[in-house]
């Protein structure tokens, strides 16, 4: 009884495991293939099945039948680190405020506009979409990166708010109050006495705003046009009917990386229990 | 600086109920207390002008008939709501959501919460596994989707050939409607599930020890454990954990637009992709900007009514 339910146990851990794995190991196993060794059928080997090539890597650089990524790469990371930036800060000093002081304006109280920042998220992408283009065009900033980052605040800027908020609810008002008596001004008081606390928080916050920042496809694809190309919008592009396989697995994985990465650092909050608060 | 209040993180215990902030006391007013709108402002201000004003705008444009040959405000009453009334392809296009964000939200509700306690306590290489069961939701969905695509490929995939070892037989993956809609499925089942278990996950893993303790000393085996000490305390995460996967998935539209461009036919158009095509494609903006109007409070109303009916079923204790 106890063999067959570990036999359980790990049969489905590997299966799911296999699963998650299998594009991963599918897309390494492409990039490194050529038209030949796409169009003979499903090849996983290199050397025994297929005859490896760089070609796909290379075309990422500019080779020939691929896209440059170089330059929307750059796009991609100055526009999701400066909106990722901004929505952290500006979220964070809200979130202060909502935790710790009262506002009121008519029947609006805290609890409103809290709720009006977290409900941001409610509404999908495609509501948006079009005031978003109507307004960027009279701004003047369709297809361009301060358009694109000025998006991007106001989309993350309520992950940052509806996280922030719970793990200043859990730092005690005496530490600020204290803090005031010392005759120390409130921006000061959160700077040096808040902020170090909620660290935890901010690390949190600030990933959940680079991951839904860096795979945001819909706005980059409908506010940009030629000019501004972000990472995902320009490897859909060579989505077509005859798509390159070799180097669209090339550019995915070189897109899909570096935040594959932070599974890492998520993982050690959750095991540390860090995320408990997040959750709620 | 006391590092200790940084625990205080990690150990969170929050009275029932009180959810907002307003519910706590505030401070005494005092001349400092007057800054407290430098803290508010800059982001409640971003907020307001990138997104309310432009959705006030939205209501406005869908009562005009704003498209590529007449562009600009005019006023054409409800034209664009009675249109919509009668537009079949959009109560479809709704159904079809309805029944494909359910049905994935449920699907990895179960799996995430199967795998969220396997990799709970006693396991091997459980950190490992932990990383690996979150790494989907970290990748970019539309680059998952075209890679997912080749998968799908009907002659040249890896998918079908294991199929046919398997001896299932290869499938018309993306050009029959049943199997299009499954593998829109398949796909979201696999990028969202790590969300679902690292929400679950994080629950597991702030549970007390006591009642498990207590039910070993009674001799509760695994499924009843499960049953009547686990599943219980877990239930306020699991309504919050459903209702965060519900709401991204009323969204779903990525997916589709890379995997099926909607089809075949309108198979698996989403009610996103739909207002996508005629807004962004054809750009009828007026009439866009009324289907999507409809559409959020469609989901709004929904959303709320689900969380209603959860909070209903799984949530006992929260209304004794």
């Amino acid at each position: 009884m106890r063999t067959l339910y570990l036999a359980l146990k790990y049969l489905a851990v590997t299966l799911w495991s296999g699963f998650v794995i299998f594009p991963f190991l599918w897309m390494l196993t492409t990039s490194f293939k050529t038209a030949n060794g796409v169009t003979g059928g499903a090849t996983w080997l290199p050397w025994l099945q297929y005859q490896p090539s760089l070609g796909g890597w290379q075309s990422l650089f500019g080779g020939a039948g691929g896209v440059n990524i170089v330059r929307p790469y750059l796009n991609s990371l100055v526009v999701t680190l400066s909106g990722s930036a901004i929505a952290l800060i500006l979220g964070t000093l809200a979130a202060y405020g909502l935790s710790r002081f009262s506002f009121r304006a008519g029947p609006i109280r805290n609890g409103d506009i809290t709720f009006f920042f977290i409900s941001q998220r409610i509404m999908p992408p495609i509501v948006l979409a079009i005031p978003f283009f109507l307004m960027l065009r009279w701004l003047g900033l369709l297809d361009s990166l301060p358009g694109l980052i000025l998006i991007y605040v106001a989309l993350l800027m309520p992950i940052a708010v509806w996280v922030m908020v719970d793990f200043f609810n859990t730092i005690p008002r005496g530490l600020d109050e204290m803090a005031w008596m010392d005759g120390c001004p409130p921006v000061t008081t959160f700077l040096r006495v808040i902020l170090p606390n909620v660290m935890p928080g901010l690390v949190v916050a600030g990933m959940f705003c680079l991951i839904f920042g860096w795979n945001d496809f819909f706005f980059a694809f409908t506010l940009t046009f030629t000019k501004t190309q972000l990472l995902p919008v320009s490897i859909v592009a060579l989505n077509s009917s005859v798509t390159p396989w070799w180097a669209l697995s090339a550019a995915a994985i070189v897109s899909v990386a570096p935040l594959a990465v932070l599974a890492f650092v998520v993982e050690r909050f959750l095991s540390r229990g860090g995320l408990a608060g997040a959750v709620r | 600086m006391p590092t200790s209040w940084r625990w205080k993180t990690a150990e969170r215990i929050r009275p029932e109920g009180q959810t907002r902030p307003s519910a706590r006391p505030s401070m005494p007013e005092t001349a400092m207390y007057r800054q407290k709108y430098i803290f508010l402002l800059p982001g409640l201000l971003v907020l307001v002008a990138v997104i309310l004003f432009p959705l006030i705008f939205t209501i406005r444009v869908s009562f005009s008939s704003w498209d590529v040959y007449n562009p600009g405000l005019n006023n054409a009453g409800g034209a664009m709501y009675a249109r919509l009334w009668d537009d079949s392809r959009y109560w479809e296009a709704l159904w079809r959501l309805s029944l494909l964000s359910l049905s994935t939200v449920l699907i990895q509700y179960v799996l995430g919460f199967a795998l969220a306690l396997l990799v709970w306590r006693d396991i091997a290489a459980r950190r490992f596994l932990r990383v690996l069961f979150l790494v989907p939701m970290m990748t970019t969905p539309v680059v998952m989707s075209v890679i997912w695509r080749m998968i799908f490929h009907e002659s040249l995939g890896p998918l079908n050939p294991i199929l046919e070892a398997l001896g299932i037989g290869a499938q018309p993956w993306l050009s029959q409607a049943t199997h299009a809609f499954a593998a829109v499925m398949i796909v979201e089942i696999w990028q969202w599930t790590p969300f679902m278990f690292l929400l679950l996950l994080a629950g597991l893993l702030s549970l007390p020890s006591e009642p498990f303790l207590a039910a070993r000393v009674d001799g509760a085996g695994p499924v009843r454990t499960f049953m009547s000490v686990t599943f219980p305390m877990m239930g306020a995460i699991s309504v919050g954990a459903i209702l965060i996967r519900a709401i991204e998935a009323s969204k779903i539209m990525e997916t589709v637009y890379v995997l099926t461009s909607g089809g075949p036919g309108t198979a698996t158009e989403t009610v996103s992709y739909y207002i996508y095509i005629r807004g962004m494609r054809d750009f009828q903006i007026g009439y866009a900007a009324a289907l999507s109007l409809t559409y959020l409070v469609i989901m709004a109303v929904a959303l709320t009514l689900i969380a209603k009916a959860l909070i209903r079923l799984m949530v006992r204790e929260a209304r004794a």
